[in-house]
């Protein structure tokens, strides 16, 4: 039986090449029934009471086609310590069960980092009009939940309008704490400068405002990110070419990850996304765009199902003015090095040590 | 064999006789756990979306109660330490309670992590073979020791409840080193727990190194404040008696830690509040509210005057010596510090986000429904184990006697 192999899931950062290799199933589309047996068979020991619980939802609907899908799913493995065998398997699990439910021709693309290859991203904060276009198009792009409910609506880029604020001669005599007495005048300021304190909640009748400037600001796919190092399961973790990618499938929705992310890059879903067919992207990177599900955390990654085929991220193809660059920083004469190299450029809370890969610079 | 089926079979028994009294109590918390169990179902199919979390404040009531109770369950210690460290008779006496205290806490606390998390059915991931353990995530070291402390003190409690209940003497060659490392270890879940939230610079509110000895301190107080509260009520229902002695201890445990408690929490605002830095927005928050939300400060100010009020009646001879005043200040710390530890800790630490949003948090009617539910389940087995201990304590359950019957 297939059940005898042992598994392969274990602490190591890649056990794939100690995994005996399964052999090839048959086309889970053409026999969904045997997957299920197998994979009941290989979750035998796992029958956690947490697993009972999802298997009781799962028998309930057993009839329905997608059940041995949602089955097979819900006991595979961490998606990097998957044989390309299985990760082709959940694939095509992937691609059948969300061709389905969206109502249209489904790709799931698991295509893996390039030698020679390391993301980079810069950004124009002088050239960025806070039109909000970058964000709209993620959200396209990225299959993000809409919904209208408190905490139902997923944004990945937020673009921060700060007001430019001033020194005046009529508050050359407010205090700070007022009433006090501790300290009398020197306050004739309003905030300014690029302090986290913007609100991307604005609604202006046309922009650039004249009183306010932007800053874009989302998951900066650190070198040395704090998010994967509290993850409890490794599901989320930096791709060899750079972003910080998660295994939605493996994401037990602790949201440790959220507390640690110095910029507020990551979103739970609170409930299954609201993701209209109509308005669902078919062309989808495992650990990208695909569909999320309720309850894990979520994240840019600089649209994997683009940039790892050359493209650039929707983000930087729809910005019209040019503020956004994106590149591969091993290579000296892309946009990015050469930013790098000519530019005053600074990182978003560089003192924490997190070595952001996107970077803001200036003319 | 025969001896360890007897000894199940006498166990329950004896626990699920009981007067009408008895069944009350259980049956109004079996209510409580029917709500709960409807409202874990509703957060399981709906999704968290029926809490008050979103993804600005993504731990609420949950991860509060998960905190507060881990400081419960090493609150414990404090009457295993002076009970086997320094040979107290009154605490020796009790301190197999204070284990099966330290089993019902541990106990919640699991299900308020099950509560917590986004995807519960997944839990199996972070445990191997079959998961993944990660030992660069301080809540994998949680898991780990809290599952750790939670098998060290079945182990103590029952193996004593064993001996007790045989007759037989007690092994101390391994009995006693397994208590001191679980004495050890009861410090190192509530480090640890300090850990989870005071290693992210990302939040600056948790980000010092003060958050374990405060942990430690609240802890101790709180702990121990419970503790006296059940061992008076034990005292009046059950024909078991716990001595003076050990109560007058862990009172003046329960001063002391909690001075600590409110030293160190009047440490922290001098610090945040005299720099007065973006870092201190939280603790303003908290305090005072900001930009005109104001939500957590009516709970603040309750849990100061709730610990500095317990302090001092604590240190007023008529309260801490009668025995009928005794439980007001205890039940005033504990309420005070599980508002300072939970709500007032764990929400401001979200607010503002890191990106400078300013957002408010409270808990819907199923969190409530949820929490309440929790420690109804909690009450419900603390009083079963209680029972139990009692019982065999008091030498009404016993190998060969006849089938006990509770009072």
């Amino acid at each position: 039986m297939a059940n005898k192999q042992p598994p392969c899931a274990g602490p190591a950062q890649d056990l794939a090449s100690d995994c005996p290799v399964q052999p090839a199933s048959a086309d889970p589309a053409a026999n969904p029934l045997k997957t299920t047996r197998r994979d009941f068979l290989r979750a035998g020991g796992m029958l956690s009471m947490s697993s009972l619980m999802g298997t009781a939802a799962l028998m309930t609907q057993s009839d329905n086609a997608n059940a041995a899908t949602e089955w097979a799913e819900h006991f595979q493995k961490n998606y990097r310590l998957m044989t390309p065998e299985e990760k082709n398997e959940a694939r095509l699990r992937l691609e059948r069960r969300y061709s389905d439910e969206y109502g249209k021709k489904v790709a799931v693309d698991t295509t893996e980092a390039q030698p020679g290859m390391l993301m980079g991203y810069a950004l124009n904060i002088r050239k960025c009009i806070g039109c909000r276009r970058c964000v709209h198009a993620c959200v396209a792009e990225n299959n993000q939940s809409r919904g209208t409910r408190p905490g139902e609506k997923i944004e990945w880029i937020q673009v921060l309008r700060m007001e430019r604020g001033k020194f005046e001669q009529e508050k050359m005599n407010h205090g700070y704490p007022e009433g006090l007495g501790i300290q009398v005048g020197g306050n004739a300021y309003t905030p300014a400068g690029q302090v986290l304190e913007g609100q991307y909640r604005y609604n202006p009748e046309k922009v650039p405002e004249a009183d306010a400037t932007y800053m874009p600001i989302a998951c900066m796919q650190c070198e040395k990110p704090p998010c994967v190092k509290v993850c409890p399961v490794r599901t989320t973790y930096r791709e060899a070419d750079g972003p910080v990618v998660i295994d939605y499938n493996w994401c037990i929705g602790c949201r440790m990850c959220m507390g640690a992310c110095p910029y507020w890059a990551r979103r739970i879903n609170v409930t299954t996304p609201v993701l209209p067919k109509e308005e669902m992207n078919p062309v989808t990177h495992y650990l990208g765009n695909r569909p999320r599900m309720r309850g894990v955390v979520e994240k840019c990654h600089w649209c994997l199902q683009r940039s790892r085929h050359g493209r650039y991220p929707a983000c930087v193809e729809v910005c019209p003015v040019g503020a956004r660059k994106f590149g591969n920083l091993l290579d000296p004469q892309s946009e990015v090095s050469k930013i790098l190299e000519r530019k005053n450029v600074f990182r978003l809370k560089a003192e924490l040590n997190t070595f952001p890969k996107f970077f803001y610079f200036y003319d | 064999m025969q001896q360890l089926t007897r000894f199940a079979v006498d166990y329950v028994g004896y626990v699920l006789k009981g007067g009408s009294k008895f069944y009350a109590w259980m049956a109004v918390l079996a209510l409580f756990i029917l709500g709960m169990l409807y409202v874990f179902f509703l957060q399981n199919t709906d999704g968290l979306i029926v809490t008050g979390m979103t993804s600005q404040i993504h731990d609420g009531l949950y991860f509060a109660n998960l905190v507060f109770l881990v400081g419960v369950a090493a609150g414990a210690v404090t009457i295993v330490f002076p009970a086997y460290a320094y040979h107290h008779e009154g605490m020796h006496k009790v301190a197999v309670l204070g284990e099966m205290l330290a089993i019902t806490a541990v106990i919640m606390v699991m299900m308020f992590v099950f509560a917590h998390m986004g995807r519960p059915d997944r839990l199996w991931h972070m445990i191997p073979p079959w998961g993944i353990y990660s030992f660069s995530s301080m809540l994998g070291w949680d898991v780990m020791v809290l599952n750790g402390y939670l098998i060290l003190n079945i182990v103590c409690g029952f193996y004593y409840l064993w001996c007790k209940y045989t007759g037989k003497p007690i092994n101390n060659k391994w009995f006693l080193p397994v208590v001191y490392v679980a004495i050890v270890w009861a410090l190192s879940i509530h480090t640890v727990t300090a850990f989870l939230i005071s290693t992210m610079p990302s939040r600056p509110m948790w980000f010092h190194s003060m958050m374990p000895i405060r942990f430690i301190t609240t802890a101790f107080a709180a702990g121990p404040a419970l503790i006296i509260l059940i061992f008076m009520i034990v005292r009046k229902n059950t024909k078991f008696w716990v001595d003076d002695s050990a109560i007058k201890l862990l009172t003046t445990i329960v001063t002391w830690c909690l001075g600590l408690a409110i030293f160190l929490t009047l440490s922290e605002v001098v610090v945040e509040l005299y720099a007065r830095t973006e870092h201190a927005n939280g603790l303003y928050y908290l305090m005072f509210g900001l930009h005109g939300l104001t939500r957590l400060v009516p709970w603040f100010w309750s849990a100061v005057i709730l610990m500095i009020g317990a302090f001092v009646l604590f240190l007023i001879p008529r309260f801490r010596n009668d025995f009928k005043l005794l439980p007001i200040p205890c039940a005033m710390a504990f309420a005070g510090i599980w508002i300072e530890k939970g709500m007032g800790l764990i929400v401001p630490g979200f607010v503002p986000t890191p990106i400078g949003e300013v957002a408010e948090y409270y808990p819907s009617f199923v969190e409530v429904l949820m929490t309440l539910g929790i420690w109804a389940f909690g009450f419900f087995i603390l009083t079963i184990l209680l029972k139990g201990a009692i019982g065999i304590l008091l030498g009404e359950i016993k190998y060969g006697g006849p089938a006990a019957v509770a009072k």
